[in-house]
């Protein structure tokens, strides 16, 4: 089985070890993974921002570089959320791109998903031993319905203890440009996160978005909290962390 | 009512501020949403009791014209007077027009948001006639110097119960009370004069019913019925986009009303009222108006925003939205806040009075999953995003940022150097302590939150070493 992964601007600039993570976990499940090196930014900052153009031009890009593969995957639902559900509804009005567009995003997962709904994994390939709480991120939650996939699969780790925070569903305040926009209110939604953290008794904090990860660890640390742990479950999973 | 939606970014800044503010809307996102989410498991099956809704007022609002017409028709035939209005200017004058023909001094209104669009407060008061508004939200706020509600089910939410009691005994002159039954008669007892001596009542609809010529009317206090039933006139003020074809649609979208505005399963009252007063009817008014307000509801008929039309008014959408769990409904600043005034209000007052609004929201799409009526609400800002940018209204600066993102973007020979030289520029200004405090031109970020940098070199060069040198993949 091949895979096209999809590494995403975030992790390669930020965090290129939770791509390393995503990348063992695929390969200890049996799967061929290539990384096509044109690949840049799945449109996502320019859709959201009102420029529809520029992201129907990179899902072009993106069909050219992935096309060929059996499957995609993302360590991130937002990033496979503009895949799944955007990229197809950018080409209404062309139905030969439009019919590819949607086959691809069809075999598009974010890796979570992927790893539990189509590899149905049932081992780990590395150790975390700890207690956790978890955050579900906004696109892999309501666009893609990611939410019991990354559950189920620290569960195969009986060393994971998993402590439920309250309203793990609700927003951190990210919202990419938004948070930078509109950082005052940003930062009072991502406090209420901060707060339920702390409430849950877990130090540390995984989920499925670096967008989250960036919001939340850095408000964090400028609250001055530098002990609570702030990991993607790439990384839990792949026993990296 | 006057557009304040430009003031977004410092009114947010102040409601951040207000302590008390803060507390009322956690009260509210705390319990209205929990109340919502127990009160839709009544339902069999809330997925299908939605998706049936939502078909029957898809077909009202694709016949709009239609239904419209037979609701006149039926409306007419039971005595009542149906007018329209396109602007909520010319439906306040159609009202004042109706109070100064039945010789009105005093008119009792029942809640209703489009006459907040239309200022109606104001245009009585300046021909002389007195509204008083009877829900107890709405009294609240008028005894407070005409402020303006902060939600469009819960106008006074923003108010604590102290707050309320400080202004009770100011207003009243009465001794200080502090339990809410007692404050809630003191009101009642202030409002009973007027409800006696009232010429004329206005009232809200949440939905017409075409097949009878009714309005349908949900209530928690009491008071519609004391504005509909015992003043001589009655005037209907509502959105022409209101119209349900039958009796039937109208159970179907009663189901979902009050459990997702409050977590009710039907509201304490629930009007059906039709036409005049019978001659072997005992109660109802001699005179009934409806006066059917467009401002700016037709120009989404048709069009990419049609969705936006089939909102009933509920409210969810601003009980989850994280944004306005923080700054409340006053910063959004027209009739309509939340995620769904965000669509209303550029699309009725004009985009370029509201920027702000389509694009303080963090995307995170729980209006979408909570909306009885599946309003895309996130794709419709999205949609306004891209119609602001269309018409050169963002800042120069975004514009700017976005031209070079989509030109490295669209140039992998470009963008991977460029991702390459970022990671370490970031590591380098990070410094040991592994992260940025104060970043130029990013300040939106850093005067909140810290930049942990970039943890080593990017994931493509990492890939090309392991896969060693010249691999593609």
């Amino acid at each position: 089985m091949k895979i096209g992964f999809l590494i995403t601007c975030l992790v390669d600039l930020m965090r290129p070890e939770i791509g390393m993570s995503a990348v063992k976990l695929l390969e200890a499940a049996g799967c061929t993974v290539e990384v096509p090196m044109q690949q840049t930014c799945c449109g996502q900052p320019g859709f959201n921002s009102g420029d529809t153009d520029a992201a129907r031009s990179l899902a072009r890009k993106f069909l050219d570089e992935f096309e060929r593969y059996d499957y995609v995957v993302a360590p991130s639902g937002s990033c496979g959320g503009m895949v799944r559900k955007h990229y197809p509804e950018l080409f209404k009005e062309d139905p030969d791109i439009r019919n590819r567009i949607e086959a691809l995003a069809s075999r598009t997962y974010e890796l979570t998903s992927f790893l539990h709904d189509v590899l149905k994994i049932e081992s780990l390939p590395g150790e975390f031993d700890g207690e956790v709480t978890y955050h579900d991120s906004c696109s892999g939650l309501r666009e893609l319905g990611v939410q019991a996939q990354p559950r189920a699969l620290m569960a195969l780790n009986p060393k994971i203890k998993l402590t439920e925070m309250r309203d793990a569903r609700a927003c951190c305040g990210f919202g990419g440009t938004f948070a930078v926009k509109y950082g005052e209110v940003s930062a009072a939604i991502v406090d209420e996160k901060l707060g339920n953290i702390a409430a849950s008794g877990a130090r540390c904090v995984v989920l499925g978005d670096l967008g989250c990860m960036l919001n939340i660890e850095g408000r964090l640390r400028r609250q001055g909290d530098e002990s609570t742990r702030v990991l993607h479950i790439a990384q839990v999973l792949a026993g990296d962390a | 009512m006057q557009v304040q939606s430009m003031h977004f970014k410092a009114r947010a800044g102040q409601k951040l501020a207000d302590e008390r503010l803060q507390k009322n809307l956690k009260i509210l996102s705390t319990n209205w949403t929990g109340g919502r989410a127990r009160a839709i498991t009544e339902l069999d099956d809330f997925e299908a009791t939605r998706d049936d809704a939502i078909r029957r007022r898809n077909l009202a609002l694709s016949n709009l014209d239609v239904w419209l017409e037979r609701f006149e028709k039926e409306a007419t035939a039971r005595g009542a007077t149906v007018l329209f209005a396109e602007t909520p200017a010319d439906a306040s004058r159609l009202v004042v027009e109706i109070a100064k023909k039945h010789g009105v001094r005093k008119v009792t209104k029942s809640k209703s948001m489009v006459s907040e669009e239309m200022a109606l407060n104001r245009a009585l008061e300046a021909a002389g006639i007195q509204p008083v508004e009877t829900d107890l939200g709405e009294y609240i706020l008028q005894i407070n110097d005409n402020e303006p509600p902060s939600h469009i089910v819960a106008p006074v939410v923003h108010k604590s119960k102290d707050e309320v009691s400080d202004l009770f005994a100011k207003v009243h002159q009465r001794p200080r009370l502090t339990d809410i039954p007692q404050m809630t008669r003191e009101a009642r007892e202030f409002l009973r004069p007027h409800f006696l001596s009232s010429d004329m009542g206005v009232s809200g609809g949440n939905f017409l019913v075409a097949e009878t010529g009714s309005v349908a009317i949900f209530t928690n206090e009491g008071n519609e019925g004391m504005c509909t039933v015992l003043p001589p006139v009655h005037v209907v003020v509502t959105g022409i986009e209101k119209v349900l074809p039958t009796l039937d649609d109208l159970a179907a979208v009663a189901r979902l009303l009050p459990r997702s505005a409050t977590g009710q399963s039907i509201s304490n009252y629930f009007s059906i009222l039709t036409g005049t007063r019978a001659p072997d009817e005992v109660d109802g008014p001699e005179h009934t108006y409806f006066v059917l307000v467009d401002g700016g509801r037709t120009g989404l008929v048709g069009g990419e925003f049609q969705d936006m039309l089939r909102c009933i008014r509920c409210g969810a959408c601003m009980n989850h939205c994280p944004v306005y769990q923080k700054i409340g409904g006053h910063t959004y600043g027209w009739v309509y806040p939340g995620p769904m005034g965000s669509v209303l209000t550029p699309s009725y007052v004009g985009i370029e009075n509201a920027l702000d609004l389509p694009q303080a929201a963090t995307m995170c799409g729980e209006c979408h999953v909570v909306c009885p009526m599946k309003i895309p609400l996130p794709d419709l800002l999205r949609k306004l995003r891209e119609k602001q940018l269309e018409r050169g209204l963002r800042p120069w600066t975004e514009r700017l940022g976005l031209a070079a993102w989509r030109f490295a973007a669209r140039r992998p020979g470009l963008y991977r150097p460029m991702v390459r030289i970022a990671a370490r520029l970031l590591k380098a200004v990070g410094g040991k302590r592994g992260r940025i405090a104060q970043l130029p031109m990013a300040g939106g970020w850093t005067d909140h939150r810290d930049l942990t940098i970039p943890t080593g070199p990017t994931f493509k060069e990492r890939w090309a070493r392991r896969s060693g040198p010249g691999s593609g993949h």
